[in-house]
């Protein structure tokens, strides 16, 4: 046992040792005045495990590819790639590749390829970190990749239209994938996911996107935490998808008729908690879903708090808070097939005799005029006119005019936070 | 015109005895103070005072603008026999009434705003809400107004100054609604837009919202409405059709004021 | 002074006054007397323009009536009941009036003699109703008019601040002032009156001195001399029925 210990530890310490020596032995400096002085010669050069360290300066070469395993591109002083709007400028076909530092540009726009800044293809374990990525097609392009970390990067584009801007970190095939504390603005979509199952998308901030600040599809078992979606033109979407988390997040800002802070559709069990929806024409949407725990998330000043189609089953709203909507819940229908229990609505004018923190009558978070509006926009003109006021006293009267199935039996009397 | 300045100044010194319109100005000042009290920020206080501004301005002004018409009916006729000219004295009597009634509603509302600090970063909300207040009670003064004066029987007028207050407030609405549902399928929402126009509540209304951030919020519609009233132009528009909603009324009182028999 | 000249007035189907012609003599006290709604107090207002005529003229000293009403400068005017703002000051109502009709000089007769100065800052809400008659009266008669319109001018007050009224309506005439008055109480007339004009089912029955009248009916009171046109006019139409007890014509009723 005692001489199997040793051999393994002397073992370790000679590969280490060896390692040591191989990655020292092959650093490679690309500098403009330097003796190497394109990144295609480096790569060119380059063994496996190898480090590339590229100077300030702007490099205009051929779209470059990584097809040597475990090397490091690594920036020094922002050197610029650009593609001169002609072309892709970066690829890497090899597994545990990590790029770093490298400012990547301009690849301009295609009609027949998905050019972008950065793409990944049929590698694993790669790192893209702190790098800048301006006014590409698309930023960083994962395809059939493994189990990737997208991290620190700055993704900003100035596309004029959808059809000319393609997603800031976009995934496709690519499980487990760690995306954090990148920053996107000015995409199409910010963070796109797609077929790529168990990733983790965790202190984004995903922002004036001309599409959604995070799409996802077929993507299962996903967790998105404490990201930002600010004022994306049609906010965030998930779509098609199994058992996501997602908690600590902020939507806020999607203004208009066709954008939502948070709009599921088809998402089969998870849980949503602890979010803030803010200033959004429909906080949360909810279409085709079921199995979701909706639970302490603060609700406000939204137009729609949320929408909750009936076509939406067995969710389960507790703990949030809903405050300053103009509308808390609205449906397509007078039946529901989702919970609402123990929240906090700051329409509620119960009362609690029990004192025991919850409202001793119900209260029912749909209003007639807000069921109107969902069967006639243009209603909508009427907003706080003093016959809809009269309407929702009517309501009080008789209750017989409310949409009855959406129900909230515990009332919180006290908002939770 | 001096007989205008005098008898505004006379109906100016007689509301200020008024019990009723110091009521009025008080009831503004404890519900808006209230509304801070209780933890109301700037925007909030501004639509639960629009939802007061709507029901109450009107109702007041319409009813207590006609029985106040009927109650000086005897001084006017006082005031006829004396060497002035009808519309001078029409003026007069008309502003007499409709600029107390005004003060009371801006200084009532207005003062635990100001005392609140709560013009701030909506400034032009609050402002938006008085002057769209003040509109209101010039029209609905100069509808009332036309209702006495068109109308000898004392309780039928009150009578129909109450159901003007039912049109214009609820019964408008109603309709506009029940437009909506009816045609549904239509692209209807520059229609609706129109009709805001066409009812002063509405367009008093129109003009607040559309100066509080929230409309933007509401969608599609939300975004037209934005579009249309929020903008300066829009906003323009909407004024101007409220002024409108003051002079025509006002027209229409002063000419029967000049052809009735007293 | 004041001439009217075939006034007709409707208000709807009633008809108010039909075809009155009258010419009140300058100087004159003329008692306008009748029975209730016969049109009396309509008469009053198409001579002050607060009721415009749907026929016929009105001339005040030859000069027909206008709407601008510059010619009220020298009308007196009196209404049935005195109705001022209720919170302004007795002294605020008479300055309003005194401000309204600028430049002319002003009798403070009766302010003093009904002690209006006492109750100088006090509000017509706190007023009684004889008080509101006299602010009323001192109105009329403040600025000095040429004709006076007092209609009912002692309903409502003591039998002390209708004798000061009446023996101001004496010195005014003395004075070459026109009076029109209406009033339920013949005798009163009796005292006051030059001439009568007597309208009856919106016409008027006859217009006269009051001597002229009493000769024609071979009456010895005002009183009697009315009743007896009240007779004749329903004796005139056999089948109607008696609309008045002319045997005692209401002495005071008040809106």
């Amino acid at each position: 046992m005692v001489s199997t210990r040793q051999v393994g530890i002397v073992g370790l310490l000679g590969i280490s040792v060896v390692l040591c020596v191989r990655v020292a032995a092959a650093q490679i400096v690309v500098d403009p005045r330097g003796p190497v002085r394109s990144i295609t010669q480096a790569l060119e050069m380059v063994k496996a495990g190898g480090r590339i360290t590229v100077r300030a300066g702007t490099y205009r070469e051929p779209t470059l590819i990584v097809r040597t395993a475990g090397v490091t591109l690594e920036g020094e002083g922002w050197p610029v790639l650009d593609g001169e709007s002609q072309r892709a400028v970066l690829i890497v076909t090899a597994d545990d590749v990590t790029i770093r530092g490298l400012e990547v540009a301009r690849t301009g726009v295609s009609n027949i390829e998905d050019r972008a800044g950065i793409r990944v293809r049929d590698a694993a374990h790669c790192r893209i970190e702190h790098n800048r990525l301006r006014d590409n097609l698309f930023g960083i392009y994962l395809q059939r990749a493994l189990g990737c970390v997208i991290a620190d990067n700055d993704v900003t584009a100035h596309g004029d239209g959808q059809s000319t801007s393609g997603n800031g970190i976009h995934l496709w095939y690519s499980p487990q994938t760690t995306v954090e504390r990148n920053h996107i603005a000015g995409q199409r979509d910010g963070i796109y996911f797609e077929f790529s199952a168990g990733g983790i998308t965790r202190h984004n901030t995903s922002e004036r996107n001309q599409r959604y600040g995070l799409h996802f599809m077929f993507s299962d078992s996903c967790r998105y935490e404490f990201n930002t979606f600010r004022a994306n033109n049609s906010g965030v979407a998930v779509m098609y998808s199994r058992g996501i988390t997602i908690h600590h997040n902020r939507f806020e800002q999607s203004l208009g008729g066709a954008a939502y802070g948070l709009l599921l559709k088809e998402i089969l069990g998870g849980e949503i908690s602890e979010n803030a929806f803010s200033e959004n024409s429909t906080g949360m949407y909810l279409e085709g879903s079921s199995h979701l725990a909706v639970r302490d998330n603060d609700f406000v000043s939204n137009g729609w708090a949320a929408k909750v189609l009936a076509s939406a089953v067995d969710n389960t709203f507790t703990g949030n808070r809903f405050e300053g909507n103009a509308f808390d819940v609205s449906t397509n229908s007078r039946s529901s097939n989702s919970t609402f229990d123990r929240n906090w609505w700051d329409a509620y004018k119960g009362y609690d005799l029990d004192r025991d923190g919850v409202g001793d009558t119900p209260f029912y978070p749909v209003r007639l005029f807000a069921l109107i509006v969902e069967q006639h926009q243009p209603t909508l003109v009427l907003l706080r006119s003093p016959m809809v006021a009269v309407l929702d006293a009517a309501e009080r009267v008789f209750p017989v005019l409310t949409p009855e199935a959406l129900v909230d039996k515990h009332p919180l009397m006290r908002s939770p936070r | 015109m001096t007989t205008t300045r005098l008898v505004v100044v006379a109906g100016i010194r007689d509301m200020a005895g008024n019990r009723w319109l110091a009521a009025y100005f008080a009831a503004f000042v404890v519900v808006a103070q209230s509304l801070f009290w209780f933890g109301g920020t700037g925007p909030q206080v501004v639509l639960s005072l629009l939802n007061v501004v709507l029901m109450v301005v009107p109702l007041v002004s319409l009813v207590f603008g006609a029985m106040h018409v009927y109650a000086s009916r005897e001084f006017v006729e006082l005031l006829l026999a004396q060497p002035v000219r009808r519309r001078d004295l029409f003026t007069g009597l008309y502003l007499g009434l409709a600029l107390p009634l005004t003060a009371a509603f801006v200084l009532g509302a207005g003062i635990p705003v100001l005392m609140n600090r709560g013009f701030g970063a909506n400034g032009i909300a609050v402002l938006a809400l008085l002057v769209a207040g003040a509109g209101l009670t010039f029209s609905c003064v100069a509808i009332a107004t036309w209702i006495a004066l068109r109308t000898d029987d004392r309780l039928k007028g009150i009578g129909m100054a109450l159901a003007a207050w039912l049109a214009t407030s609820l019964l408008y609405d109603g309709a506009v609604l029940a437009f909506a549902s009816a045609f549904g399928d239509w692209p209807i929402e520059k229609p609706m837009l129109a009709m805001m126009v066409t009812n002063p509540v509405d367009l008093a209304r129109v003009l607040v919202l559309a100066q509080v951030d929230a409309s933007a919020l509401m969608g599609y519609t939300g975004a037209l409405f934005e579009r249309t009233f929020g903008s300066a132009l829009g906003s323009l528009v909407a004024l101007g059709a409220l002024a409108l909603w003051c002079v025509g009324p006002w027209f229409l009182a002063a000419r029967r004021f000049d052809a009735r028999d007293f | 002074m004041i001439a009217l000249r075939g006034i007709d007035k409707r208000y709807g189907t009633q008809i108010a006054l039909h075809d009155v012609s009258l010419e009140v003599r300058p100087g004159a006290v003329t008692a306008l007397v009748g029975p209730n709604g016969s049109g009396k107090t309509t008469l009053i207002k198409t001579i002050l323009g607060l009721t415009r005529p749907d026929a016929g003229t009105v001339a005040l000293a030859g000069v027909p009536i206008d709407r601008e009403g510059e010619y009220r400068r020298h009308l007196g005017y009196m209404p049935q009941a005195g109705h001022f703002p209720e919170h302004l000051a007795v002294g605020e109502v008479i300055q309003l009036v005194d401000a309204l009709r600028r430049g002319i000089a002003v009798d403070d007769d009766l302010l003093h003699a009904y002690d209006l100065g006492a109750i100088w800052e006090k509000k017509v809400s706190a007023l009684s109703g004889g008080t509101r008659q006299k602010l009323s009266a001192a109105i009329a008669f403040r600025y000095a008019p040429q004709v006076l319109i007092l209609d009912e001018p002692t309903a409502g007050l003591d039998p002390l601040a209708c004798g000061i009224l009446k023996d101001k309506i004496r010195r005014v005439r003395q004075a070459g002032c026109t009076v029109v008055i209406t009033s339920h109480i013949m005798s009163e007339l009796e005292e006051l009156a030059d001439d009568i004009a007597f309208l009856c089912d919106a016409q008027l029955q006859f217009s006269g001195p009051v001597v002229a009248l009493l000769e024609r009916t071979k009456q010895p009171r005002l009183e009697g001399a009315v009743a007896a046109l009240l007779r004749a006019r329903s004796g005139s139409r056999p089948d109607a029925p008696p609309r008045y007890d002319v045997e005692n014509i209401p002495t005071l009723e008040r809106p």
